[in-house]
This record gives C-alpha cells, structure tokens and sequence, in this order.
C-alpha cells in the first residue's frame, strides 16, 4: 500500500521537453487516472513512475521512498500495457507465475498465488494455453492476472482496453472497477478516453501539452472545468463555447443575442471584457420540452439543421451566432431540418472564461 | 451442360495444372542433387556416357569404398576432412551467432551515433566478392602464421557470415516488442534475465535460422579455403573434393561420393533446426 508523489517532474527528449514539471499526489489505495489527448505525455508520466524511463529532473516516491534512480524491478509496481505484452512462448500459468518464479518463491506459494488469481479474473479453464490461442479479452485479462499476483504498492494500466471493441471494453472497465475493490491499492490509469476516467476514477488528471490541466474528482472536472481546454475535454458532446463581450449586465455573443450574465459571475467580470460562455447541450432546451430551469434562463431563436434522436432524448444541432450549438430536447418530438425553435439556456449551468487567458472565471 | 459442372472440372484442371507445375520446378531444382547422389553409386564409365544413362545399369558402393581405402588406391582422409569441416564450421557458426545476437540486439534496440553508417557499412562487406580478399588474406595468414590452421579459416569466417548474422537477427529482434522486455523489468527481472529469459526465446527461430545459414556458408565454402589451407591438417570437405583431380584425369564418382557425405550433414541439420523455423516467430503475446 503507498502513495505516489510526483514533484516537478521534468522529461527530455535531447532537447525536446515532454513534460514540464508536473506535481502530483496520489493518495494509498487511490484510482487515478490521467487523460488527455493522444501525445500530450500521459504514458511517458506513466513510465517515469514505472522506471521504464529515465527522469530528467524532479522526484518521484512511491511511499515513503525516493525512487529516482530505482530499476523496474525494485519499485514494487505491476504494469499493465496497451498491447498486453503477454510472454508468448508461456503458457498462462507461466505467464502469471513469471514474476514469483523470478523471485525464486517456493513452488507452492507460486501456484497458490496464481490459482487465486486466475480464480478472480476467471481464467481457470485456459491456464495451459499461450497467449496466441487466446481472444483479446482473454488476453486482456491474463495481462491484469499477472499484474495482481504479485501484490505491488502500485498497479499501472497504460491505456489496457483501447484495443478491445466497444462491448467488451465496457464489460472489462467494469471489472478493473471490481478489481480495485477486491485487491485494495494504488492504480495510475492512463487513457484517452475521457469517458472510461469519468467511470473509474476517484480523481481525473487532466494534461495538454506535457502540462497538467486540471486535478479532481470526476464531478469536480465536469461541472467546474478550469479552462477551455478542460471545458471541450471532458463530457460528451462536448460543451459549447461562444466567444462574447460583456456589455453592461449582459453578455454580447459575437453576432449573436445578447444574454444576461449569469448571476455567479455578476461582479466578477469587468465592463468591456472579452470572453467565452460554454454550456453544455443539457442546459440548452427548446421551449416546451426542457427541464425546468430554477433561477434565470436566456431565451433565443435558434434554427436546426440537423437532429440526431437517441430514444428518450433528442440531440439538436443547430447554429448560433455562426457557430454549431448542440441542444437537447426531452420528452422528443420529430424536428425537420431546418426547424426554427424557441430555446431557452439555464444560466446558473452556464460557465463563464477569460478571452485571453482561456481560464475559468469563478 | 451444367454451369456447376463446368466450374468443377475448370476447378479439378487448375489443381491438376498447379501440381504438375510445382513438381517440374522441383524436379528442376532437385536434378543436380539427385543426379549427384545416382552417380556416387555408379561405374565411371556409366557417369561419362554420351548420351548419358539415364537408367542406371548397376548400382554399387564401390566410389565409397574407394574412398574410404588406402591412399594410394584412389583413397582420401575422409575422416579428417570432415572433422576439420566440423570443427571450423561449428565454431565459426558459434562465434558469429554470438557476435550476431549481440550487434543485432543493439541494432534492433538502442539508439546510437552512427547506427546507419556503421549497418551500412556492414552490409556493403558483402557487397566485396569474397574471392578478391583471397590475396590479402593469404598475405595475411602467412605473415600471422595462421595459415593451414583452423583458427584462420574460423576467423575468415566469423568475418564472413557476421554481416549476415547481425542483419537476419537485428530483423527478428525488432519484431519483438520492446514492451515484452519492460514487462519481464518489472516482474522483476534484471535487463539481462528479461533478455535471456524472454526476449531470446521469443526471437529464437531467427537465432536458429541465421546459425543454419552460417553454418551452411561456412560447410561449402571453396574458394577462400582452397588458399588457405594446405594439408590434411585443415583441409575442408570442399577442398578435399580436390583430391579427386590428377593431372590427367578426373574421378567423378569418387567426388560425387565424398560431395554426398558433405550433403548429408547439411541435411541433419536442416532438418533438425526446420521445426525452429516453421514455427517462426510465436506470437499473440502482444495484440497486433
Ligand atoms: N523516445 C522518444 N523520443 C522522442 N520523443 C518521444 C519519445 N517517446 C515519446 N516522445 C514524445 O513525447 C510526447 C508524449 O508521448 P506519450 O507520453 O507517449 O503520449 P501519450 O499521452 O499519447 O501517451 C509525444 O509528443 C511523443 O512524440
Ligand atoms: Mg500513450
């Protein structure tokens, strides 16, 4: 059981920086996960925690040790890679037993730990299989097994259910998620997919760039995103952003109505000031068929050109102010192309960010 | 006529034709081997005829027996030639596979300055036609006093087959996936037991198939040997077929039959090392 601390953190590539001084604590038994889109430095992270790859500035802990300059092997982690990176000329039972046998345990303790393990991720029946007679699944599955027999302080998972399709990803996210329950320990999870670190994190590392953007619960990350960036990221569809000026009490959308500033920011934007209003598309509803919206709403015309129903809900593309807005309608109705209708936006949802700075204004 | 019928039996002739086919590309392939093998069992006079005898009249050991004899009487060290063969063989294949597996690990996994121009460097050794090192070499050997040893000829061809070595073997390793290694790192292994315990097995096949090629390369090899080696004492198969020549006359048979015994070895080993290379690279460790 340990925690992990990062501090500035600093990875280079030659002269190329990678990442750039992140801080990080993860608390003992915590699931973190670290999301971001593709390069901006998520595994490299990961792997700096591993000792797969050396830091070039910063300290790393796992506990209470300072791990630095430690090899793989003496850090006490388990990793779990996107392309599995099963041993292929073992057998599954070799494959979970590996690390104990190299640890030169007793035979008997070996077997034991892998029989529980294989018993957890329901592998008993293929045990004397290899790897390339199994499904991806499977595969998938044997590569968690090897990482829980050996009990480490920390299990890392780098990106593990990208190369399954959509069913059987969700079906074993649900498992990483018991897994965590039933083997308590510290998990550093790295993906893309914004939704699997909405499902399985107790805290959502958001990066950009080799920077980090956001930390915090997945709740905290949804509804008050730091920036933009964070704003787009996180949530699907992702919300929409106007650019807009603030103009006595009311915001005024680039080529667009003009729209009184929601109540939290009232004092808390200057006269003149340029910025971004982002609302989800669940906070956007035509009249008639929204939720209802408890202190004030914005109301406005708005054409749509496209509708995409999902059964209990409609998703609505329209454009506003020359840019495309995503809305939502409940209790749904068919919608033609090219319908004009009256909708109505709940301000206290809605998120106000500087212009300049892209950052969040609270 | 049925439409079904008629795709059949276009099917059924394609299969015929493909079969035919492939067995006259073989037999093309295999006639000079065979023929080899018919005439060590044959008389002299049956091997020179013109046109030749295509059925052989009589078969007999007698080219073996020959050759297995006395000197004088058309006998050759046999033995001796095929221990030496042997001898420089196995250690020169030995030594190159080393030398193979270590520069085509590097090559296939580390970053360093120069790694172009030093591979390409290696390859183009190649590109110099054996033959017109001959010179040098000799000159060499002769000032080391390496001639007529076996030493000199395993160190000739270490040289020879490790350009190959490191180009066949750099290929396998890349196809092993560096994360296989980092796995075996963090179950706990040094860097050399994760490359012993996992990276070699794996790569295993393209390990056995560049020692087959340079075993091969070193067994037959005629010219450079033929200069450098000067008695029984290291004489090679190949340059022992060389025996078979006076200056008047040469015995086929008795070729034919020490270049049968230099093929079976050959064969052994193929054999014995084609299971490696059928089941080529295992994988499904990783997902592709
Ligand atoms: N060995 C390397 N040499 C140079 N640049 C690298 C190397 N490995 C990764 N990078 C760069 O570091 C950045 C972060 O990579 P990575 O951590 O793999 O991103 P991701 O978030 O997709 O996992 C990328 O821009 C990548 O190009
Ligand atoms: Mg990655």
């Amino acid at each position: 059981m340990a925690q992990v601390h990062l501090q500035k953190v600093v990875k280079k590539y030659g002269s190329l920086q990678v990442v750039h001084g992140i801080d990080l604590e993860i608390a003992d038994n915590e699931f973190v996960v670290l999301v971001g889109p593709s390069g901006c430095g998520k595994s490299t992270t990961l792997r700096m925690i591993a000792g797969l790859e050396a830091i070039s500035g910063g300290e790393i802990k796992i506990g209470e040790r300072l791990v630095n300059d430690l090899p793989p092997r003496h850090r006490n982690i388990s990793m779990v890679f996107q392309n599995y990176a099963l041993y292929p000329h073992m057998t599954v039972r070799e494959n979970l037993g590996f690390s104990l046998k190299i640890a030169k345990r007793p035979q008997q303790e070996i077997d034991k730990a892998v029989d529980e393990a294989a018993q957890i991720l329901s592998l008993t029946e293929y045990m004397d299989r290899k790897p390339g007679a199994l499904s991806g699944g499977q595969r998938q599955r044997v590569a968690m097994g090897r990482a829980i027999v050996r009990h480490p302080e920390v299990f890392l998972f780098d990106e593990p259910l990208s190369n399954l399709d959509a069913k059987l990803r969700t079906q074993m996210r649900t498992e990483i998620k018991k897994l965590h329950q039933k083997v308590k320990s510290t998990i550093v999870y790295v993906t893309h997919d914004q939704v699997e670190a909405m499902t399985l994190a107790d805290r959502i590392v958001i990066m950009r760039d080799g920077y980090i953007e956001q930390v915090g619960t997945p709740l905290d990350v949804f509804e008050t995103p730091a920036n933009t960036f964070v704003a787009t990221f996180i949530g699907s569809p992702p919300m929409n952003l106007l650019h807009g000026r603030v103009t006595g009490n009311e915001i005024a959308i680039d080529g667009g109505p003009a729209i009184g500033v929601p109540e939290p920011f009232t004092g808390k934007v200057q006269e003149g000031q340029k910025v971004i209003l982002g609302f989800r598309a669940d906070n956007l509803m035509p009249y008639g068929h929204a939720m209802p919206m408890e202190s004030g709403c914005a109301e406005f015309d708005m054409t749509v050109n496209l509708s995409e129903p999902l059964g209990t809900e409609t998703l609505l593309f329209g454009s506003l102010a020359g840019k495309e807005v995503q809305a939502k309608m409940l209790n749904p109705r068919p919608v033609a192309d090219g319908e004009r209708l009256q909708f109505r936006l709940d301000l206290a949802r809605c998120h106000l960010f500087d212009a300049d700075s892209q950052q969040a204004l609270r | 006529m049925n439409e079904n019928l008629l795709h059949r039996i276009r099917g059924r002739l394609l299969k015929a034709l493909h079969f035919v086919t492939l067995f006259i590309a073989m037999a093309i392939i295999c006639v000079p081997g065979l023929w080899v093998v018919l005439n060590s069992f044959r008389p002299t006079v049956e091997i020179m005829a013109k046109p030749p005898v295509w059925v052989p009249g009589e078969l007999n050991l007698d080219n073996y027996r020959a050759m297995f004899g006395a000197v004088g009487e058309g006998g050759v060290p046999v033995l001796q030639y095929f221990t030496n063969s042997l001898i420089i063989s196995v250690t020169s294949t030995l030594i190159a596979i080393l030398v193979g597996m270590a520069g085509g690990y590097a090559f296939a996994r580390y970053r360093f300055k120069g790694k172009a121009s030093i591979f390409i460097g290696l390859m183009l050794t190649r590109a110099v036609p054996g033959v017109s090192l001959s010179l040098p070499l000799f000159i060499v050997m002769a000032k080391t006093g390496l001639i007529d040893t076996h030493i000199g000829l395993i160190l000739v061809y270490v040289a020879l087959n490790v350009p190959f070595t490191i180009w066949l073997i750099d290929g396998f390793f890349r196809q092993v996936p560096v994360e296989l290694a980092e796995a075996a790192e963090i179950d706990g292994c040094t860097r050399w037991q994760a490359f012993w315990k996992v990276e070699f097995p794996v790569a295993r096949a393209g390990v056995a198939s560049a020692g087959i090629f340079a075993f091969l390369t070193s067994w037959n090899e005629y010219a450079l040997a033929s200069q450098l080696t000067r008695s029984t004492f290291s004489k090679t198969m190949p340059v022992g077929l060389r025996d078979f020549t006076s200056e008047f006359t040469i015995n086929w048979g008795g070729m034919c039959a020490l270049a049968v015994l230099m093929i079976i070895p050959a064969l052994i080993l193929t054999f014995l090392v084609q299971k490696h290379l059928i089941a080529g690279l295992t994988f499904g460790g990783v997902k592709g």
